[in-house]
């Protein structure tokens, strides 16, 4: 390590103003403040000190979103070589053959990260250096979040504009890191979503190679929620999974589905961790749980078609609940700021994600909108919260000054 | 009288007619007649022929009420100025039925919907019942004009990228996309309104910068 703080400290002077590289400054400084912890203090008042920066919290998410990424490498490669025929939903997971799936999954995923981090981080570099902000890692999250919220073969060029979009018009215009009215990971995803439809919906495009005809006659590639929307379309009295016929298959996640999507246990890993260390809220993540729970069971309650007797607890496990509450409903800058606000805004994702659900056939899959429209909402939910607030302390106030 | 009289293209009857052109622009700039600019963009030809229309209008009512301007009285000058559009309106309606039914087809409401531009109004308001005929009649002509620029850039964009396509001339070449064997795809989000607000929006910022850089 010692050597890179010395080189750091060598070129430094160049960067400074007045250096032969000053308009560079923005990106030196990003780079040195990932390595090192920043040695600035602060110069007056009191505060409370602590190692934890952006920087730091941005990383820690990271982090936790690791055993997802690595699950999500292994049912890539696994998901393949089941829909070729190569081997079968019961052949038993030798070592030999976990690494041969890793591998293969490797390979595909790793050119959708670097696509996101260079294409992100580059508009990223350019646009704080332009205006001579200092670089915040936001686009660290955003960057790693992309790839694992989408079908392992959506063509890259189409990922390289969603994120083009998604950060040029969902955060540089609000002004950059911190300022972004939308998750900008969901709103890349949505821009495929409505630019690119058929690349990122339907039953094929979730296993790689599918799409392109690789698969043998009789592999479905349907995920959970593609099953029941197809069984609402034919009027089917029972859903049939295509892949994943136990809970099992379901929790570990040997399904198809986005990248990352689909363990629960590899997401509840991360989850722990961001709870432990306080970077996401549970209050949300438990909100949005409870809404999706109770709207669950509103429709199971009502029961008129094949996807509303769906059991209620099998939506936390389907398609993107648990990654979209754990690790998108909880961002920072867009999620509710308020205390109260925070149990609302959950809730609220929770109910509109099985809504979406079960009432849109349009939409098999409610998260990403209802994230979306949270994300929007977020700012009124909070207005109201501190309204109400003010009301109840002003009453309080009127009360005991009243004679 | 003939001392006033000025050239016809006099500096500041140029200016009044290049004007809403660039640093004027009544969209861009005054961020006037947003929502027709969503409505008729998806495909360049209705674009170019509502632009074409909004600046027939815009120029003949100019004129019109800047010859009546006189003789309008104050009370009731804005039911006078709703006529004379909608008679406009209502004859550039019936022209398009007449030579150009499918385009007419394509702008469904919008021509009639022309009446609402608040373009047109406002020029009206601001500029017609204030000046002599000319100048009145250039105002409406650059402000139709500027209004149509922006409309034609956006029409172009989405168009192209949202259908591959140029006044429903082929122009990504066919063997480029996925279902051929190629690399490219139509982005359908560009034919869906809230593109052609974004993209409104990325004119305008475009347009700030450019001005803030100038000072």
């Amino acid at each position: 390590m010692k050597p890179i703080r010395n080189f750091l400290d060598k070129i430094k002077p160049n960067f400074e103003p007045g250096g032969k590289f000053s308009w560079l400054h923005s990106t030196f400084d990003g780079f040195e403040t990932f390595l090192y912890v920043p040695n600035t203090v602060t110069k007056k008042g009191s505060h409370i000190r602590d190692a934890a920066d952006s920087k730091r919290l941005m990383f820690m998410v990271v982090v936790a979103l690791v055993p997802a990424l690595l699950f999500g490498m292994f049912n890539v490669g696994l998901q393949h070589w089941r829909a070729i025929g190569e081997i079968t939903v019961s052949s038993p997971y030798s070592i030999s053959l976990i690494w041969d799936c890793f591998w293969y999954g490797f390979l595909k995923v790793l050119p959708l990260i670097l696509i996101s981090y260079i294409v992100g981080l580059g508009i990223e570099f350019i646009f704080t250096q332009l205006r001579g902000h200092e670089i915040n890692e936001g686009y660290l999250v955003s960057g790693m979040l992309i790839p694992l919220i989408m079908p392992v073969d959506v063509p890259l060029w189409m990922v390289a504009v969603a994120v083009a979009f998604a950060v040029i018009i969902g955060k540089e215009v609000f002004g950059g890191t911190g300022m972004n009215i939308f998750n900008p990971a969901l709103l890349a995803r949505a821009f495929i979503f409505f630019a690119y439809t058929p690349y990122i919906s339907g039953d094929t495009i979730w296993i790689a190679g599918m799409s392109k005809g690789e698969a043998i006659d009789s592999f479905s590639g349907a995920t959970p929620l593609g099953d029941i929307t197809s069984a609402l379309a034919d009027g089917a009295s029972t859903v049939t999974w295509s892949n994943g016929t136990n809970l099992w298959d379901w929790i570990i996640g040997t399904i198809p589905g986005s990248i990352g999507e689909t363990s629960v246990i590899a997401i509840l890993l991360g989850a722990a961790l961001l709870i432990f260390t306080n970077v996401a809220s549970w209050r949300i993540m438990l909100a949005s749980v409870l809404g999706a729970c109770g709207m669950g069971i509103i429709f199971n309650l009502i029961g008129s078609n094949v996807a509303m007797q769906i059991p209620f607890w099998q939506h936390l496990i389907f398609g993107g609940f648990l990654f979209g509450t754990v690790f998108m409903a909880t961002d920072p800058v867009t999620s509710a700021q308020t205390t109260p606000g925070k149990w609302i805004y959950g809730a609220i994702i929770g109910i509109m994600t099985v809504l979406i659900r079960m009432v849109n056939p349009g939409y098999p899959e409610g998260m990403m909108l209802s994230i979306l429209f949270m994300n929007a909402m977020a700012p009124l939910v909070d207005h109201y919260v501190v309204a109400a607030n003010i009301r109840r302390r002003n009453k309080r106030l009127s009360l005991t000054t009243a004679k | 009288m003939s001392k006033d009289k000025e050239p016809l293209f006099s500096a500041k009857n140029r200016k009044v007619l290049l004007g809403p052109l660039g640093p004027n622009n009544p969209v861009t700039v005054q961020i006037l007649g947003i929502c027709s600019a969503l409505a008729v963009t998806a495909k360049l030809e209705p674009a170019l022929v509502m632009a074409l229309s909004v600046t027939v209008v815009t120029s003949c009512a100019n004129l019109i009420i800047s010859l009546l301007r006189k003789t309008i009285p104050e009370r009731i000058r804005i039911i006078v100025q709703l006529v004379v559009i909608a008679t406009l309106v209502i004859l550039v309606d019936q022209i398009l039925k007449a030579y150009a039914y499918d385009v007419s087809r394509q702008l469904s409401v919008f021509v009639g919907l022309i009446i609402t531009n608040c373009i047109i109004m406002g020029r009206l308001e601001a500029f017609a019942m204030g000046s002599k005929p000319w100048p009145a009649f250039l105002d409406g002509i650059g402000n139709g004009l500027g209004y149509g620029l922006i409309l034609v850039i956006l029409g172009f964009f989405r168009e192209l990228l949202g259908n591959g396509t140029l006044l429903d001339f082929q122009v990504i070449p066919d063997s480029w996309y996925m279902a051929n064997g190629g690399f490219y795809s139509n982005n359908s989000l560009m034919l869906l309104p809230p593109m052609a607000l974004i993209g409104v929006g990325i004119i305008i910022w475009v347009v700030n910068s450019r001005k803030v850089k100038k000072g």
